[in-house]
């Protein structure tokens, strides 16, 4: 038995015909082959699989994908829609916000979404913020830089074009 | 050199692919055709099975086959041990019981395969393990390695009475037991090094596919390993020639020691891939799984007793461990606590007597491997807590105990006195260079070690106690010369140099092809950094590949931080050989005779003529198109440089944590974190610093929070990441790193290495710290993880012991 889902990814509408138990990340991964969602645990505790569904920040490993029927979402391929670097991602590569990188696809949606509802975050905030994501490599310590550098970029849309630039 | 690579913190090559989601991890490979094996794993930590009925499981949609341990007999071995601890040193027992593929008779902990399904879809797999029908016999367990020895413990292997599998001794038994004896006093204390488990984000696994055509296999997996691993499963395992496997590690998402080892479903998936005629076989665990069947980590009982003179000099050290290797062996599982642990006990210290015995003993427990730092995080946290245990005695500052003891700078190369570093042949090696003081001194002054007892008051005043703890640490990198390490020596079974290959294309650009494997540390830039450097070019002009055993040159991989100290030095003498054909081209082209040749920032020429030069981007295409070449010059700039490092390397330094405890609950709040480190010379600061946060997060995980828990039954109740708490990012402080630089002589980038420094080192500062805190109370030691709980019964204990 299975259920057809339509949801818009990263800007563009797809349907797949799936099984009731079937994981949003299971329709990312394995129907859109959109790999770079990545799964690190079984208990919804590492985030890794975290992606944005209509904007907000979604453990897709705890959400059916009927479940998302409907919904817009964007995981970490679609996130600088034209291609180049969103201030997140420039701001990991900058800082070195990554290791292994297993769970920065995770980290950056996250922080998008804290972003997202407070431009200027404390590295407090920042650290709570990241409360149901792990990181084994870091400490964490230049992801919170990352996200911290991310912010005041995105706070001078001018210097976001300058930067990107720069990266090219 | 006009800019140095080395030495700048160049932003990562590997990022775009990691911050865009196009890495191409183990379980992203999608092969046509793949189908999907899953494993069914004994719910009983020790059992006989009596009978295995896997016809119910066989008619389920969509599988393909179900096996079992017997219809693997004959076709595949059990895995191998490569570490036989102590070597030949002879008068060792050592009994290599390793894991089968699938168990067949019985099994040792919960985990342990039984059987394996392959179906056409990973549900259909995992649903028809649910129409296995196993029948066991329970059987008594046992999960503490002090307890498994004692009278009446349950026997896991009859070849290995109390459940020892090894005694394994160093140091002078004698003259640390008279040392003790004149010592003014003697300080005595049991310790629990928790077991714990690595926790790589990026869970196991293994892709398998068989070739009918020509026989040959390939095998992508999750490896730090991809050579090993390849001459384990051809040689040990499936018993088919080693050209052809083809071992590939795609992008590794952290590994920590886990991915050094064997594991079943490796040969699995390749004998399940002929069985199917050839269809890919993927096999990836869910992180249940992977804390049931991946190694874990220390889990020691030791008893320490350390003697002192009345001002802290320590006179000896007498150090018994019962290290528990799980249920059966893993592949180097008992060279852990032996040679990694035994021989670094003496640490940064002249200690003039150290005897350690070591107990390696089996129980119904997942089996024990490295995990990051891998026995000299044990041997630390022993030595660490000793400084304290005597300076609390002696009522001195432990700063000054740990001064008074160090090894003095003008003391290296230093050989321990007891003969430590000297392996069963005779072959020893010293610890290369080293400036303690000035990095306690620098650690103290940055944490103000001198006002900390106005924070205390204020501390005081909020209702918490103030805990300041100290940790000098002593790393050993490089690992390791093959002759004091290899089977002759110490009893890993094979050599441990290090290869690489350049090619230099016609276009000037380089490929660098490496023997270790890159998991997280950075390769494909720092490598490159070594290589711009002596070659002359850009970073971005250096492309390294590694981790395919197929166009890689044969490495014995990454681990014990070993790919800097070793691995990177030879890609440097790979790099002198282009350079050296490149001077024989170079005159040839120059009309100059060889030795007139220079070469530098890229550039051959006459020496005194620097107008009389060639690039060497003109060289790599002299020697390309290879028209115009000296007598008996093969074409293209293509070298192969080994390297066996003659000497291990010695990263140090002093970390201070600084911690509160709420004097109501018992909670520790770490709230400051102090680094210095000598790493000797850097390749790349960035990386550096990103090793050293990674590694001091581990560790202070270790002091505080992580642990793997056993029943008496045996069953794992910290079985998933809702029960072991790993470190969270509110729960850890901006860490303050700081350094020195003493460069190591030992090779000629003066580099050491910083891959498991920051776990070795961190462990026993915050324990010292919450220790410190609770000092006031009377407490001297309690075990680790200190949680909450733990400390708050350790007070109650303690103000009981008080008002009585």
């Amino acid at each position: 038995m299975t259920e057809q889902v339509a949801v818009v990814v990263n800007g563009i509408p797809r349907t797949a015909d799936v099984e009731p138990r079937r994981l949003l990340v299971q329709l990312l991964r394995e129907d859109f082959a959109l790999t770079g969602t990545h799964v690190g645990c079984d208990t919804s505790q590492c985030g890794a699989c975290t992606v944005l569904v209509d904007g907000r920040a979604v453990k897709s490993c705890s959400m059916l994908a009927v479940q998302a029927d409907g919904s817009a979402i964007t995981t970490i391929e679609g996130l600088a829609p034209d291609g180049g670097l969103h201030p997140l991602q420039q701001a990991f590569w900058d800082k070195h916000g990554l290791q292994c990188g297993y769970c920065t696809p995770g980290m950056i949606m996250t922080a998008a979404d804290l972003l997202s509802t407070n431009d200027d975050p404390s590295d407090a905030e920042i650290r709570h913020a990241l409360e149901g994501n792990f990181c084994r490599c870091t400490g964490y310590q230049n992801i919170v830089t990352a996200i911290r550098e991310a912010a005041a970029t995105m706070r001078h849309p001018a210097q976001v074009q300058a930067s990107a630039e720069t990266a090219r | 050199m006009a800019t140095a690579a080395i030495g700048s913190a160049i932003k990562r090559k590997e990022d775009p692919r990691f911050i865009t989601g196009t890495g191409n991890y183990l379980d992203d490979i999608r092969l046509p055709g793949t189908v999907h094996a899953a494993v069914l794993r004994s719910p009983y930590a020790h059992a006989t099975i009596r009978s295995i009925d896997t016809s119910a499981a066989a008619a389920m949609p969509g599988v393909l086959g179900v096996f079992t341990g017997r219809d693997l007999e004959g076709e595949l071995n059990p895995l191998p041990c490569a570490w036989a601890a102590g070597g030949n040193a002879g008068g060792i027992q050592n009994n290599l019981n390793t894991p089968r593929v699938l168990a067949t008779d019985d099994v040792k902990w919960t985990g342990e395969g039984v059987a394996v399904v392959v179906a056409e879809t990973r549900e259909q797999a995992v649903d028809a393990l649910e129409a296995i029908d196993v029948d066991y016999g329970p059987l008594p367990t046992v999960v503490d390695a002090e307890k498994a020895t004692q009278p009446g413990a349950p026997q896991l292997h009859e070849n290995a009475p109390n459940n020892i599998c090894f005694t394994w001794r160093v140091g002078d038994e004698k003259a640390t037991a008279s040392a003790l004896k004149g010592s003014h006093v003697v300080v005595k204390q049991r310790l629990v090094n928790q077991r714990l488990i690595p926790n790589p984000m990026d869970t196991r696994g293994a892709i398998g596919r068989y070739d009918p055509g020509t026989e040959e296999y390939t095998i992508w997996m999750t490896s730090q390993t991809p050579h090993i691993m390849r001459l384990l499963l051809a040689a040990f395992v499936m018993g088919v020639p080693e050209q052809k496997i083809r071992v590939i590690a795609p992008d590794v998402g952290g590994a920590f020691g886990t991915k050094i080892f064997l594991y079943a479903d490796m040969a699995l998936v390749l004998w399940l891939s002929r069985k199917l005629g050839g269809r890919p076989v993927k096999f990836y665990e869910t992180r249940r799984e992977n804390y049931q069947a991946t190694t874990h980590g220390r889990d020691h009982i030791t008893y320490l007793e350390v003697g002192a003179t009345k001002d802290g000099e320590v006179t000896g050290l007498r150090v018994k461990t019962y290290a528990n290797l799980g249920g059966r062996l893993s592949t180097i599982g008992p060279g852990i606590p032996t040679t990694l642990y035994g021989r670094v006990l003496a640490g940064c210290y002249k200690i003039p007597n150290v005897y350690c015995e070591v107990t390696g003993v089996y129980t119904n427990t997942t089996f024990v491997d490295a995990y990051r730092g891998a026995g000299r995080p044990e041997a630390t946290y022993v030595l660490e807590r000793a400084m304290d245990l005597v300076a609390d005695e002696l009522k001195l500052d432990p700063a000054e105990v740990r001064r008074r003891n160090f090894i003095p700078a003008d003391a290296f190369p230093y050989r321990p006195p007891d003969g430590l570093l000297r392996s069963w042949n005779g072959a020893e090696i010293e610890v290369d260079s080293g400036n303690y003081e000035p990095a306690l001194d620098l650690a103290l002054k940055n944490v103000g070690y001198a006002d900390i007892g106005a924070a205390r008051e204020l501390a005081e005043r909020r209702g918490k106690y103030l805990g300041v703890g100290l940790s000098s640490y002593l790393e050993v990198c490089g690992v390791a010369p093959s002759k004091w390490i290899g089977l002759v020596g110490e009893g890993w079974g094979a050599a441990m140099w290090e290869s690489a290959n350049i090619r230099v294309h016609l276009t000037g650009r380089a490929v660098l092809t490496i023997g270790t494997s890159s998991h997280g540390q950075g390769h494909e830039t720092t490598m490159a950094q070594v290589v711009a450097d002596a070659l002359g070019l850009s970073v971005d002009d250096v492309l390294v590949k590694h981790s395919d055993t197929q166009g890689t040159p044969f490495g014995y991989g990454t681990y014990g931080s070993r790919s800097a100290a070793v691995g990177s030095i030879a890609a440097l003498k790979a790099a002198e050989k282009i350079v050296a054909k490149g001077k024989r081209l170079a005159a040839h082209m120059l009309e100059a005779a060889p030795e007139d040749i220079e070469f530098e920032s890229g550039k051959f020429f006459v020496k005194g003529s620097p107008d009389r030069s060639k690039t060497i981007h003109e060289v790599a295409l002299a020697a390309h198109v290879g028209y115009d070449l000296p007598e008996g010059m093969e074409p293209y700039l293509d070298e192969t440089a080994y390297y066996d490092t003659p000497n291990c390397t010695f990263p140090f330094g002093t970390h201070v944590a600084v911690v509160e405890v709420d004097k109501e609950t018992g909670q520790v709040d770490l709230v400051r974190y102090v680094a210095v480190d000598d790493v000797g010379k850097k390749i790349n600061p960035l990386i550096v610093d990103g090793q050293l946060h990674g590694g001091i997060a581990q560790g202070v995980g270790q002091a505080l929070w992580e642990g793997a828990i056993y029943d008496d039954t045996g069953q794992l109740l910290s079985g998933s990441m809702m029960d072991y708490a790993l470190p969270r990012a509110s729960w850890l402080p901006e860490l303050e790193l700081d350094e020195t630089v003493t460069p190591s002589p030992v090779n000629p980038l003066g580099i050491k290495g910083v891959g498991e420094a920051g776990t070795i080192a961190s462990t026993p500062a915050v324990v010292n710290a919450v220790i410190d805190a609770l000092s006031p109370l009377g407490i001297r030691h309690v075990d680790m993880p200190l949680t909450a709980q733990t400390v708050w019964r350790a007070m109650q204990a303690a103000g009981k012991e008080a008002s009585a």
